[in-house]
């Protein structure tokens, strides 16, 4: 499984996994929109950019999901598939989509936003996690 | 938690003692039911709060506490400037404002049951809610601003309900304070077509029934009778609020290692009330509040529509609007001395007692109406602010039940057309643009209510009015 959700008492965690850390990113990018609809119901079609940066690798985690639920609600889209590059304190992700469709993507809930909350990237094994608990 | 490892003052009223680092004492209000069941991280939390600079009396915790983002859920603390207090975007969260109004109809249930499904249809085609919702108005970027900064009296400019909503909303539906020049581009370009929308989550739009009234003189101040039918609406600022915490998270992050503020929690980023970082969140933050009074007041004019088409012998009147979310600028008194104090409610309302100027003139003898929000299937009450409140929590009270289970548990659980069904076969409508939402707002997910209530009502922080019963709901 390449990303997951958890339970938590009031909101929801997601988690990627990767063999890189930008890898894992992507991922929990995936789960995030996981929580929102049935992202495997999401075509691909719009593509956005963003730049983020943060003083270390979790941060950016948070500053990286953010940035995406802003040009969700700002350009009514959501999105399936993601793609990062990492480097140092910043990354420049990739993330296509399309307009949200009220009954063909299953919405569910609203995110309002990556928290501090059980953040963590690491890597066991040369296998990465990225997750922290999302607001909803 | 366990009651013994607290300092029991009274039957509804626990004390953390105040040690280490600690500057003041926590205190919870609650029965010893409801210590029990309380998450040991609350206790962690409020001794968090109670170590920040500035906290005035105590760090407080309502019966509904539960784990939160920094503060807990049910988190009230007061922070005096002049003492190096400080203000925080954890004891505030991301839905800025998120609160609940509460609209009489001048009809009673028996008057209002044979078209209800006409107006809950209507309202639920019409109130705009769930994921990637659109409002019927786009704002510009010169009509955010004003937004920001005229709250509910901005919608009513713009012909968004009647002056005389604005009376029955916590300072008149505009908080003083907001600088939309600090709300970041992203924030205000997420709420350009947000205006007016319910959002997802816990957050509905409610027909209820006054099913018992417990004090009869607050309840006839209120025009509050047994079997009236009221509206009560659920939302909050919506995108732009979220952004204004996403952003604070960040820039007070910084604040806190540049004022070397001691915090136990990262999420309880705060920085001094008077310096340029705590001046720039106050600003958005109260811009935010306003945002949230625009948002209900838009929807309260959709409601007042609708409702008048279903019912033309009916009258929608404001009986109330109060926020959850917030950071207000207050006048308490402290051993004696008035003080003006930045006082943080996180899931906790502002409760004030009777005689307070903010609030009408027909409430002033009776106190503050406080809309505490049940379930989709339990009952909501009506309570009032007490003079006691005032003294031990600031005018505070608690917001809601809380989740008693995880949204992932309760979807394992349950079905959200079976959750639809058993409460049509209790005499409730439901409708919801999402059955996976429905299935995480299932009524057993939550706590009871009714605890919560009693032990707000026994430690005297508000004194019950009476409890409403759903009869139809719309969720997000």
């Amino acid at each position: 499984m390449q990303y997951e959700t958890f339970e938590h008492e009031a909101d929801i965690g997601i988690r990627g996994f990767g063999g890189t850390a930008a890898e894992a990113f992507e991922n929990a990018a995936a789960a995030l929109y996981s929580v929102m609809v049935s992202i495997d119901r999401v075509a691909a079609l719009e593509k956005r950019v963003v730049h983020v940066s943060a003083p270390d690798r979790e941060l950016l985690l948070v500053e990286w999901l953010n940035a995406l639920l802003a040009l969700s609600d700002i350009d009514r889209l959501v999105f399936s598939k993601f793609q990062v590059q990492m480097e140092g304190p910043a990354l420049i992700g990739t993330a296509w989509g399309e307009a949200l469709d009220r009954v063909r993507h299953e919405p569910r809930v609203e995110v309002k936003g990556a928290t501090y909350h059980m953040l963590s990237v690491y890597e066991k094994d040369g296998r990465y996690t990225a997750q922290c608990v999302v607001d909803v | 938690m366990d009651p013994n490892s607290l300092r029991k003052i009274n039957d509804y009223l626990w004390e953390i003692p105040r040690q280490g680092t600690m500057k003041v004492a926590g205190r919870i209000f609650a029965s010893e039911k409801l210590v029990r069941e309380m998450d040991e991280k609350v206790r962690e939390q409020v001794i968090n709060v109670a170590m920040l600079p500035g906290i005035q009396i105590a760090s407080i915790a309502m019966p509904d506490a539960h784990w939160g983002y920094g503060f807990p859920i049910g988190g009230v603390a007061a922070f005096d400037p002049e003492e190096g207090g400080i203000i925080s975007m954890g004891g505030v969260g991301f839905d800025i404002s998120c609160g609940v109004r509460t609209l009489k109809t001048g009809m009673t249930k028996e008057e209002v049951t044979p078209r209800l499904k006409t107006l809950v249809d209507q309202l639920f085609s019409r109130v705009p809610a769930g994921v990637g919702s659109e409002g019927l108005i786009k704002l510009s970027p010169g009509q955010i601003d004003e937004m920001l900064i005229g709250g509910a009296e901005w919608a009513v400019k713009k012909g968004y309900g009647v002056k005389d909503d604005l009376e029955y909303i916590e300072e008149h539906g505009r908080v003083d304070g907001a600088e939309p020049e600090q709300v970041s581009e992203t924030a205000k370009k997420r709420q350009y077509r947000e205006m007016g929308t319910l959002g997802s989550g816990n957050h509905y739009l409610e027909v209820q029934v006054v099913a018992e009234v417990y004090d009869e003189q607050a309840a006839q101040a209120m025009g509050l009778r047994r079997d009236d039918i009221v509206i009560s609406v659920h939302c909050g600022s919506r995108g732009l609020g979220h952004q204004i915490g996403t952003d604070a998270l960040k820039n007070l992050a910084f604040a806190v290692q540049k004022y070397g503020i001691t915090i136990k929690d990262r999420e309880l980023a705060s920085a001094p009330i008077e310096s340029p970082e705590g001046k720039r969140y106050f600003g958005a933050m109260s811009a935010g509040i306003n945002c949230a009074l625009a948002n209900r007041q838009i929807i309260t004019h959709l409601v007042r529509e609708i409702f008048t088409e279903v019912y033309p012998e009916g009258h929608i009147k404001m009986l109330y609007d109060i926020s959850h979310n917030t950071c207000k600028v207050e006048t308490h008194e402290i051993n004696g001395r008035k003080k003006r104090l930045y006082v943080h409610r996180k899931g906790a309302t502002r409760a004030f007692g009777p005689g307070q100027i903010d609030l009408p003139q027909e409430y002033r003898h009776v106190g503050q109406p406080v809309l505490i929000g049940g379930t989709m299937g339990t009952s909501s009450y009506i309570l009032v602010g007490t003079e006691e409140g005032m003294k031990v929590a600031f005018g505070s009270a608690c917001h809601g039940a809380g989740r008693a289970m995880s949204r992932t548990a309760a979807k394992k659980r349950w079905h959200g057309r079976e959750v639809v069904k058993e409460l049509e076969e209790h005499g409730i409508v439901i409708r919801g643009h999402s059955y996976s939402g429905i299935a995480e707002e299932a009524p057993e997910s939550y706590k009871d209510v009714t605890e919560v209530v009693e032990a707000a009502h026994h430690a005297n922080l508000a004194r019950k009015v009476a409890r409403v019963k759903p009869i139809a709901c719309v969720k997000g």
